[in-house]
This record gives structure tokens, sequence and C-alpha cells, in this order.
């Protein structure tokens, strides 16, 4: 009896466990490999735009492999500077959000236990309507003729309005805005779990506030730091949303210009390259979010 | 615990006013009588008829059926496998494969999106080359996309709640002689209850709000609602946009609240019976 329920769960337990896992093979892993595979592939003037991956020489299979995608990314001087225009928004963006949400967790994890609940559902519940039309509210605040400038020209603060829109600044709050939540949940995670008497204790010893803040409570939410950022940092590098339409014109970011490569120039080959360069990049910080990062996100209901 | 200083808690309330004064500023005009969005037209304000107009555009009222059967078909297929892959993370111990499912379960939480939505459409065309399926991109593609990324945000929520409870009472269950099954039914399940319906409110977010990958995987045929907004407000401030956006705020807000009384009312329930049944045992 005993020996039958066991083989029964083992029965269940392989099928639960397996459901999910084939689909994200087929739907997740093998997409990329597709991708990996069609980078390596030359441009074609056909449906489907690119060349077999497999030609056949005297009757053999040959794999097709052209590293030509990748030399065109080095050599041509948009795609090094959209890399690297994206790799400093999103990092500048990082840190703006840090420098914001970091004392926001901060006040909301010391808050009265009656109050925090409130405060977390206020932070959230932006990022339960949509993504889309929050940035979209930017161009309205943000225009030559939009409501800031229309505010601080009737303050007389300024006399010719400021051009805030289409410019990297526009980007920074539009990136800050939208994925602050993402770096106030695991930080709060974090903060809320610290412990009163260590920070009793040096107060105690002599130790001023900003002192022990120093030296006790940001040493210990360094892991909730990496994660909130690695939440932030990793989706903005491949940003689309917020710079098509609050950033600037003259320099792309690139998931804007993978967007267009397959788009507007029907490059799949090219896309493809662009695609795998950026996975490169973020390769290492993808790595270190699954090893910290969930384990933070986790420990919040 | 000692209260924060002064400095956190200006910066939580300047954060406040941060993420609110764009979705107020949009609520306000979407009643401005004015074109011009921005400036408000006192003498005919406030006014309804962007509201009407919204009503009477047949290609957002479209737009928005169809993001709402492909939200509703996402939301509960990834709340099948979500929990699964949440049940298999939290309950099952060291099995063959796990790495792997927390590798893939994780990694689309982060992955932007232009890479995720370029891989699932070039899945889709290499498997239509290959076996004939599926027939061309549209709502079926749409729909398995989404499930695809919205497991992974199930499958957080579900493994997290499932991680806070010890699994004493389902072993106790086993060894009282009831089956798997019934004890997946009986205890697993009304445990994980309230993040099921997180998850699946999450998913139908996610699924009803997607853009960069919907815009991939959708073909010619299908644009779903914020395809739609989208190439509306490329081309500049759309004052019934800003209506759209403040029925879609009022409607979320209104759910949010019902959800979270309703979760609360049944934490209050269970904290009532676990009391009753302490005082039966006395």
């Amino acid at each position: 009896m005993a020996q039958n329920l066991h083989s029964l769960n083992q029965r269940g337990r392989r099928l639960v466990a397996g459901i999910p896992l084939v689909w994200m093979i087929l739907l997740f892993l093998l997409p990329f490999l597709i991708v990996l595979k069609l980078s390596f592939s030359q441009e074609r003037l056909a449906i489907p735009p690119y060349a077999p991956f497999l030609e056949w020489i005297n009757g053999l299979p040959h794999p097709a492999l052209h590293l030509s995608n990748y030399a065109f990314l080095f050599t041509d001087p948009l795609y090094i500077s959209a890399y690297l225009y994206s790799l400093k928004v999103a990092a500048v963006s990082t840190l703006f959000c840090l420098l914001l949400g970091y004392p926001m967790a901060y006040a909301i994890a010391r808050a009265p236990g009656s109050r925090r609940g409130m405060l977390l559902m206020l932070i959230v519940l932006p990022f339960w309507t949509s993504f889309l039309l929050r940035v979209y509210a930017w161009i309205g605040l943000l225009k030559h003729d939009g409501v800031i400038n229309n505010i601080l020209m009737s303050l007389g603060v300024i006399h010719q309005p400021l051009t805030m829109l289409q410019t990297d600044f526009a980007v920074y709050v539009g990136i800050v805005y939208s994925y602050l939540p993402f770096m106030i949940l695991p930080l709060y995670a974090n903060l809320e779990k610290h412990d009163g008497a260590l920070l009793e204790a040096a107060a105690d010893l002599g130790a001023r506030p900003f002192t022990a803040f120093l030296r006790i409570t940001l040493p210990q939410s360094v892991p909730g730091i990496i994660a909130g950022s690695l939440l932030v940092f990793i989706p903005a590098v491949g940003e689309y949303v917020v710079p098509s339409l609050l950033g600037r014109t003259d320099q792309l970011m690139i998931g804007r210009v993978l967007s267009d490569e397959f788009f507007e120039n029907r490059d799949w080959p090219l896309a493809s390259a662009v695609a795998i360069l950026m996975l490169l990049l973020l390769v290492i910080p993808i790595v270190l979010f699954q090893r910290s990062g969930v384990r933070q996100i986790g420990s919040h209901p | 615990m000692r209260s924060s200083g002064w400095f956190p808690r200006t910066m939580l309330a300047v954060g406040v006013t941060f993420l609110y004064a764009p979705i107020v500023s949009m609520m306000v005009f979407s009643f401005n009588n004015s074109r011009l969005v921005t400036v408000w037209d006192a003498a005919h304000s406030p006014t309804l008829k962007w509201y009407g107009e919204l009503l009477g555009n047949d290609e957002i009222l479209g737009a928005a059926w169809l993001s709402i059967r492909i939200a509703l078909i996402a939301a509960s297929g990834a709340m099948v496998l979500g929990t699964l892959t949440g049940v298999a993370l939290a309950r099952f111990g060291p099995f063959r494969g796990r790495t792997l499912l927390v590798g893939m379960t994780t990694a689309p939480l982060v992955m932007p999106e232009v890479i995720t939505g370029l891989a699932l459409l070039l899945l889709f065309i290499t498997l239509q080359q290959a076996v004939g399926w599926p027939r061309g991109t549209g709502m079926l593609t749409i729909i398995l996309a989404h499930i695809t990324f919205c497991t992974a945000y199930v499958a957080v929520v579900v493994q997290s709640r499932l991680v806070g409870f010890d699994e004493s009472l389902e072993e106790a269950a086993l060894d009282l002689g009831a089956r798997p099954g019934t004890v997946f039914r009986r205890i697993t399940l009304p445990l994980v209850a309230p993040a099921l319906l997180s998850g699946w409110l999450l998913s139908f977010t996610l699924s009803w709000d997607d853009l960069v990958i919907t815009q991939f995987v959708a073909g010619p045929g299908s644009s779903t609602l914020p395809m739609v907004i989208f190439s509306k407000v490329r081309l500049g401030v759309s004052p019934d946009v800003n209506a759209l956006a403040t029925l879609m705020v009022l409607l979320v807000a209104t759910g949010i609240i019902v959800s979270t009384l309703w979760m609360r009312y049944q934490n209050r329930r269970r904290e009532r019976d676990v009391r009753l049944a302490a005082a039966a045992n006395h």
C-alpha cells in the first residue's frame, strides 16, 4: 500500500513538474536557440527573409555559419553607440531609482504596522494600471506647451518654455517612474526584516543615528539593493516604449534598433545578432539576479 | 521599531506625488474641452465629450474586446502552469530539471521584452514551416506568448506563499492515508488560493497591458488595445486616450480595493476559525 502510494506520488510529481518544464523548454528556451542560429544566417530577399541553416554540397549537409552579422555590428558605429547609450541610460536610471526608492522603502518599513499595508498599496497601485498610458501621461506633462511648462511660466519661474520632451532627461524620468515599484518592493522586503535591537544597541553605545544607519542598516540591506537594482537595470537596457515616446530621435536605444531592424529593414538575421549581443551584455546581471534576486522578491508576500 | 527620520518621510511624500501626479493630470485633462489637451478650456469644461467619442470609436472598442479575451485565457493558462511550477519548486525538493525550471521561470521576469518577442515570433515561424502549426500569427500566438511570460510571475507568487507555510499539514494528511491528489485539493490548494487570485489578476494585467511582445507575435489582422493606443499616441497626445486612461485607472482601483477587502475578510475568517479550534481543544 505504502509502496503504491509512493509510486503514484512519484508519477504525480513527475507530471506536476513536467508540464511547466516542457512548456518553458518549448516556448522559452527553444526560441532563444532559434535566435542564436538565425544570427549566424544570411539575409535573403525571400519569405522567410533568411538563408537556410544547412547548405547541401555534393549531397552532404553543411551547416552555413556566417559571422557577417556580428562583424557588421562592430563596424557600423550606429550599433555600438546604441549599446553604450542603452547601458548608460539604464545605469543612470537605476541609480536615480535607488536614490529615490531607498528612502521610500525605509520610511515604509519604519512606519507603524497598520499604515505599512496602505503605503505599500499606494506604491503598487500605479503598477496595476497601464504602463503604456502612464508613460504617455508624461508627454502631456513634459512637452513644450505641457503642464509643467505652463505652471512654471505662470508662476514666473521661467519665461521661455523648457525643452524637456525628447531629451535624456525625459527618458530618465520615464524609466524611473515606471520601474520605481520594482526597486521599492525588494528593498522593503529586506528592510522590514531588520532587527531594531541592533540599532538600539548602537544608540545606547553613543552612535549617532546616521552613523548607525551607515554601519548597520546599509550593509544589511545590500541584498535588497542588488535585487532591486537588477530588477530595474536589466529590462531598462532593452526598454522600447519609454524612449520611443519620450526619448531623443538622434540617438536610439538598442531595443528600438532591434525592433527597427526587424520591422522596418526586415533584416531578421541582423536583428537576431543584435538580440544575442544584448543577451551577452546582460548574461552576468541575469545570472546574478537568479542567484540573489528571486529570494529577495520571494520573501515578499 | 523606531520611526524613520524626516528625510525618508519627505522622500516618501515626494515619491508618492511623483507616482500619482501624471495619473491625476491625465484624469483632469480627460474632462477638458480643448483638443490642445494641456490647455484648460475653462469656458466649456468640464465635459464628457471625449468619453462619448471613445465609446463611439469602433477601433478602440474592438481592440479592447480582443485584449479582454486574450487576457482572460492567458491569465487562466498562466495560473495553471505557474501553480504547477510553484508547487514543484516549493514542495518537491531537488529533482531533475529543477535548476532549468528555476532558470526558465525567473529569466522572463527581467528579460528585455524585445528579445522575448523576437524569439517567440521566430519560434512560431519556424514551427509553421516545420509542422504547419500555428497557422499564421494572431490571437492564438499572442495567447501562447502571454501565457509564457505570465507563468513566471504566477510561479513566484505561488512559490513564496507555499514557502511561508510549512509542509507538516500536507505530511500529516498523507500519514493519515489521504491520497496525494486529495491532499493537493483539500490542503495545498486552499492554502495557495489567495496567491492564485493575485497571480491571476497580475497575469491579466500584464497580458492586458503588454505592447512589445504582442507587437512581435500579433499578425497584421489582430491589434490589441495597447497596439492601438501606441499607434495613436506616437503621433502626439490625444484627448480620448486620456478618457480611456481614466476609465482604466478607475476600474483597476475598484478591482484592487475589492480584492484587498475580500482577502482581508478571508484572513479574518481563518484567524477566527483557528481561534475557535484552539478554544475547542481546551
